[in-house]
């Protein structure tokens, strides 16, 4: 397959959403982190799904059921070659990174933590107390899951009722939002059975140096979850490289539809792991005494998957890569460097964030200025950018700040764009002030 | 003047501007003008619910009539309780209970504030009535 020239007027053209004005004025939609506008090729497809092949998948013996029901296999294909997983089968359609964080918490909780669960209160010792290691700058989808079933399984257990553990281990950042290598290392030595991580973190925009984690996190025989929301629009992802686990994705954030995501797990967990929901395709023999299950990923799949947006998946996973992702990397890249330069020059701006290793985004609050009402003014002059907490509250608290200012680029952002922001927020801080 | 006379003044100060990014600038303003509460109210017992920046606001009764005092750490929000403090303060609680507040929908001002700043001037609102209520004996 030949790849397309990075031609940033062809790519908008992509994009019709952007050609738009809000309030009269041209939008600039730096939210991206929060979800990426859908290019004309995957509304394309989701349509000509409904259109012309809608049917539900798996069961039919007629044409259009088991035409529908390649297409979503492929798009399954599609999916596991862009991260180069070792099978297609290793590729669960979930609805997002949310609910693939939520699955994992429940049915890898579930086969991990049982035969604790089983233990005797006598023998249970604070030392095998079940426990899970996420970071500082995890977004509440990768805390709370883990939070909860930890809470579901201390509450069923008197000992640790009683002494209130805490076992979520959180590990250590640094003021410029850097995780600390060295209390990674002194957690795994508590003998964690989970390590759950994002790749770059949707507030500060670290990137972590995930492959190092993930073989420390092996060398304790701790499974490790990614979580890559923020990554795959962005960065070149080889889960066989990374030898994670498990990685966990959204589809909206990469241009492909809302509704539709992934979670890749090494074949032999998966096999291990019991089902999170039940009922449609995912069973293989019912009756009301008994029922089994379908092999993976089907177990994972209960109900009626989202076909469309699964083939708006694959569409938008080949659009990614009909260019060169190098070049694609660098143009993100240089906006983010050319942005961060900008914003310097306003005064009182102080970056929350500043990583050697960034992409995607830059988070900033300025001194004496409500998040908010800066949101609020350039919101006025047609500028999206997200501010609050970005679902990250132990993040703004960490930091003492009620949230940010937050924008994040996709390769269809400009410098031009760049250039309406600061001076949208150089005139909103005027009038704050 | 009467809720009237006050809500009849703001929605022509508000309608001498075309332009959203004036009127804003007249929030701000106001913000900066909001008759501050007194640092010990400043906590978790006046704080309103459903507001996503954090609004404090006090209610005293003097001579029959309430008296507000406000503070928010936004200064559009801090704007937005002046305006009704504007509207309340110095009002007696019958007064305020019995108000019109369809001055709100004049100026527009819900329609051109976020779904959550709407909701937030909603719970002050309420929160406002809700003291009238306690302090109209």
């Amino acid at each position: 397959m030949s790849l397309n020239h990075f031609d940033i007027n062809e790519i908008r053209k992509q994009f019709p959403v952007l050609d738009q004005q809000v309030y009269g004025k041209q939008l600039v939609y730096f939210d991206n982190a929060a979800t990426t506008q859908k290019p004309l090729c995957v509304i394309e497809r989701e349509r000509d799904y409904y259109l012309h092949e809608n049917c539900n998948i798996h069961r039919g013996v007629h044409y259009l059921s088991q035409m529908a029901t390649e297409a979503y296999e492929n798009a399954r294909k599609t999916v596991a070659q862009f991260i180069n997983a070792r099978q297609a089968q290793e590729i669960v359609f979930t609805r997002g990174t949310t609910e693939s964080l939520n699955l994992l918490a429940t049915s890898l909780g579930q086969l991990l933590f049982s035969d604790e669960n089983k233990t005797s209160n006598f023998k249970l010792q604070a030392s095998n107390s079940p426990k899970v290691v996420v970071s500082a700058m995890e977004h509440h989808s990768n805390m709370v899951p883990w939070q909860q079933m930890l809470d579901r399984i201390n509450n069923s257990d008197r000992i640790n009722k009683i002494n209130k553990m805490n076992n979520l281990l959180v590990i250590r950042m640094d003021k410029n939002g850097v995780l600390d290598l060295n209390h990674y290392e002194e957690l795994l030595k508590q003998r964690p059975k989970i390590v759950s991580i994002a790749h770059i973190s949707n507030t500060l925009g670290t990137v972590n140096p995930i492959k190092e984690m993930i073989a420390m996190a092996h060398k304790y025989d701790i499974p490790v979850v990614i979580d890559g929301a923020q990554s795959m629009a962005h960065q070149v992802i080889d889960v066989q490289d990374l030898d994670c686990d498990f990685y966990v994705f959204s589809g909206h954030k990469m241009y492909a539809p809302m509704g539709i995501g992934g979670l890749y797990g090494k074949m032999e967990w998966l096999e291990k792991m019991p089902p999170y929901q039940f009922g449609g395709e995912m069973v293989d023999k019912v009756s009301f005494e008994k029922t089994t299950f379908n092999k993976v990923p089907f177990k994972f799949e209960a109900g009626t998957p989202n076909v469309g947006a699964a083939l708006g998946l694959e569409t938008a996973v080949k659009f990614i890569q009909s260019f060169d992702r190098q070049e694609v990397e660098a143009y993100e890249d240089e906006l983010l460097r050319y942005a961060t330069e900008k914003l310097s020059t306003i005064e009182g701006i102080r970056f929350i964030g500043q990583a050697p290793k960034r992409n995607g985004l830059i988070s900033f609050v300025i001194d004496g200025i409500h998040p908010y009402d800066l949101g609020t003014i350039i919101d006025k002059m047609g500028v999206a950018v997200r501010t609050g907490h970005h679902c990250a509250e132990p993040v703004m608290t960490f930091f003492d700040i009620p949230g940010t200012v937050r924008a994040s680029f996709a390769m269809y952002n400009t410098k031009e764009e760049i250039d309406i922001f600061v001076k949208a927020v150089n005139k909103a801080a005027t009038m704050l002030r | 003047m009467t809720i009237k006379e006050i809500q009849d003044s703001i929605v022509e100060e508000f309608s001498m501007f075309d332009d959203w990014m004036d009127r804003y600038a007249m929030l701000i303003e106001m913000g900066k003008e909001c008759p501050i509460i007194d640092p010990q109210y400043r906590n978790d017992n006046y704080l309103i619910n459903g507001c996503q920046s954090r609004v404090w606001l006090h209610a005293e009764k003097r001579d029959g009539k309430i008296y507000f005092t406000a503070d928010s750490d936004a200064v559009i929000t801090k704007g937005i309780i002046n305006l009704l403090i504007k509207v309340f303060s110095g009002q007696t609680p019958a007064d305020i209970l019995a108000a019109d507040m369809s001055f709100l929908d004049e100026i527009g001002l819900k329609e051109h504030l976020s779904p959550t700043r709407s909701n937030g001037l909603l719970s002050m609102v309420k929160q406002m009535m809700l003291y009238a209520e306690v302090m109209n004996n």
